[in-house]
């Protein structure tokens, strides 16, 4: 097993990877960027390092200095996280090459999974169902619309390289193709350096579920069960549960047949999923492939009771599977809300700053996995993942009902957040009947504002707000000694003076003391 | 009695509050009201009120406060005739003019209101650009654009003046 493991990430995954090395005895190792060094994730770590300034690129992206900080502390094992380098195959390669081992899967099958193209190439081969389309970048216009005519319109635009709907573009008819096909490239080219861009038939309204796979290096490889992660916005997840309310057993032993089929074209090893789209029929494609623990993973983890990044651990140290397919349960229902510091006024703005409250919930069925505390001030530099929510039940309404109870304990104050939106989310008719797709959150935010609370209900309120308002100002205004909270201490306490003085200004106290020397 | 003048989402009352017995002694707009309030912590306030009980908090939110009760906020404006403490905590140009700042840094792409237009609470008076993507920023009131603060194509800091509104 590791003695010491660097983990090449930050934020919440960084201290999920911190607290499995606990757990597993291994000294965790944290890296941080300069606006990261009051990071939790450096907080909880066994060992830091500074790796350089702000941006991704200085720091977290930056492969050479974080195996050089490997090198001086002694670490035998890096784990990538989510993000960053979790998924760039040379990084992945420098590893082993430097004798540090990579949690995750080796640097080919990244590879071969990395490009949505190359990947879809190899599903062709190994006979996996996907969504019709070219398998290889588009050359020309002409091309596109070649293939376009011939699968039919609508069609969707996608980068090779990269996802988050960067390089997206839906097209409804031939004489969108051209400028859509040209501004796709560009932005491919700016976010991810290539501008291979390839063609899918638009599936309508699909539903996005997606299946955690986990495979030794000896050859074992089990399904763990699916994600519904249909609730996005902009293609960014914000919502997530396993099980699917799409997917009853035997749909579920069909896509997990087709992910361990995907998994061994891949010779995958480690922690891996494989995402499908779903159409109306229930027919579903292969997506792509994610090569890398996911955002996500807690759910799956609730649901069969295993740590997905202790095994990924155990994995790379060389342990075998020790159990199997037919061993594998899923028992209750999970969800996850990802909270992100987010201004739900302003289109979801990032909305970076000082945490200057934080109220978090507990209680039966919650786990709260989070990359941020109360004085924190959250960096703009990076993804605004604030932290993960999530509620598990022995079934879909009471993870539902805990995660509403939660989210009423939940407060944050000096920054914006969409918690909000998980309330409306929860509460909402189609989602609790379980009846979503991926234009489901565009639909519920487009559509009309819900009812702000009755007006009579608000006015109640309104007046307890004045009320409130003037009693903080008073507080503010008067000497420590007199709040409420010292009296009842004080009257409590019974020293010298005791009761009879409560209620009397601290300024009297004090020179009655002063006095009585 | 203490006097408050507050102003809620800008509707106006009058709040006398004085301590007493352990506890307060409250009128709201004249009202007698019976309230149990104690601080938790700073800015977080435990009100029993009729035997409800409420746990409200205070956030800062630029220039002004905002009052949490459950999951709905509420701005609040207190006015302390009597002690200066409540007019110099809020950096005010004047009676009721309030500042629109930048919420984080960026660059100013261009101002969609002129000097001394008119406009609504919510209204966009200029974008910013940052981190890619353009921000439109909102007016916090009604009333008139009395000053544009920084000129178009201007690099701006979170928290730097960007217009005020009366």
């Amino acid at each position: 097993m590791f003695k010491k493991i660097l983990i090449a990430n930050r934020g919440e995954i960084g201290v999920r990877v911190i607290r499995a090395c606990r757990e597993l005895g291994i000294l965790s190792v944290a890296v941080y960027s300069e606006v990261d060094r009051l990071s939790p994730h450096v907080l909880n770590a066994d060992e830091a390092y500074p790796i350089g300034a702000a941006s991704a690129t200085e720091s977290y992206l930056n492969g050479e200095r974080i195996l050089d900080v490997a090198k001086r502390c002694g670490a035998d094992a890096l784990h990538p996280g989510y993000g960053f380098l979790s998924e760039n195959a040379k990084f992945a390669q420098a590893c082993t090459d430097a004798g540090l081992k990579f949690i995750g899967p080796s640097a080919a099958s990244m590879e071969m999974m990395g490009s949505k193209t190359r990947a879809r190439q190899e599903m062709e081969k190994a006979g996996v169902r996907f969504v019709p389309g070219t398998s290889r970048a588009l050359e020309s216009v002409r091309q596109a619309k070649e293939v376009a005519a011939q699968i039919g319109y609508p069609v969707m635009l996608k980068a090779a390289a990269g996802g988050g709907g960067k390089g997206m573009r839906l097209v409804t008819s031939a004489q969108e193709l051209q400028p859509a096909l040209e501004a796709s490239q560009g932005e491919a080219q700016r976010a991810f350096g290539d501008g291979e861009v390839y063609l899918e038939k638009a599936i309508l309204n699909p539903r996005h579920i997606e299946m955690q796979i986990l495979a030794d290096e000896r050859g074992n490889t089990v399904y763990l069960g699916e994600r519904e992660c249909s609730i996005q916005r902009r293609h960014q997840k914000v919502l997530e549960e396993a099980p699917s309310p799409l997917v009853d057993s035997e749909m579920r032993r069909q896509m997990g047949e087709v992910a361990l089929r995907v998994a061994k074209a891949a010779g995958y090893s480690n922690a891996g999923t494989i995402e499908f789209l779903v159409d109306q029929e229930k027919n579903f494609y292969f997506l792509e492939m994610n090569t890398r623990l996911q955002v996500e993973h807690p759910v799956t983890e609730l649901i069969t009771g295993l740590d997905l990044v202790e095994w990924q651990i155990r994995i790379a140290a060389g342990e075998e599977l020790p159990f199997q397919q037919k061993d594998v349960l899923i028992r209750g229902h999970a969800m996850e809300c990802r909270i992100y510091a987010e201004d739900p006024d302003n289109n979801y703005f990032p909305s970076p700053g000082k945490v200057t409250m934080l109220l978090t919930p507990a209680g039966p069925g919650i786990r709260l996995d989070s990359g941020v505390y109360e004085g924190w001030t959250v960096p703009i530099d990076y993804d605004p993942l604030l932290a993960k929510l999530v509620g598990y039940g022995q079934d879909r309404a009471q993870a539902v009902s805990r995660l509403v109870r939660a989210l009423d304990e939940f407060f944050v104050a000096g920054i914006k957040t969409n918690l909000g939106l998980f309330r409306r989310i929860l509460a909402e008719e189609d989602f609790l009947s379980g009846n979503v797709d991926t234009g489901y959150l565009e639909r519920l935010l487009g559509g009309a504002e819900p009812a702000r609370s009755e007006s009579s209900a608000r006015e109640g309120a309104a007046s307890l707000a004045a009320i409130a308002a003037a009693v903080f100002a008073a507080l503010d205004a008067t000497p420590k000694a007199v709040t409420n909270a010292a009296v009842s201490r004080d009257s409590a306490s019974n020293q010298g003076e005791g009761a009879a003085d409560a209620g009397v200004s601290g300024w009297k106290r004090a020179a009655r003391l002063e006095g009585l020397r | 009695m203490t006097v408050y003048n507050v102003t809620i989402d800008g509707t106006e009352h009058r709040l006398e509050l004085e301590t007493a017995a352990g506890g307060w002694r409250c009128r709201l707009d004249g009202r007698e009201v019976e309230i149990n309030a104690v601080l938790a912590r700073p800015d977080f306030l435990s009100v029993i009120m009729e035997g409800k009980a409420y746990p409200i908090k205070r956030e800062r939110v630029e220039a002004d406060w905002r009052i949490w009760i459950g999951d709905q906020s509420y701005t609040a404006e207190v006015r302390d005739p009597r002690s200066l403490r409540g007019r110099k905590q809020r950096p005010d140009h004047g009676q009721g003019a309030r500042q629109l700042v930048a919420p984080m840094p960026g660059k100013v792409v261009r101002f969609l209101v002129g000097e001394n237009s008119t406009v609504e609470a919510g209204q966009g008076i200029v974008v910013v650009e940052a981190m890619k993507m353009q921000n439109e920023i909102k007016s916090p009131k009604k009333g008139i654009v009395l000053k544009l603060v920084v000129a178009e194509g201007a690099a701006v800091n979170a928290g730097d003046v960007l217009a005020i509104v009366e």
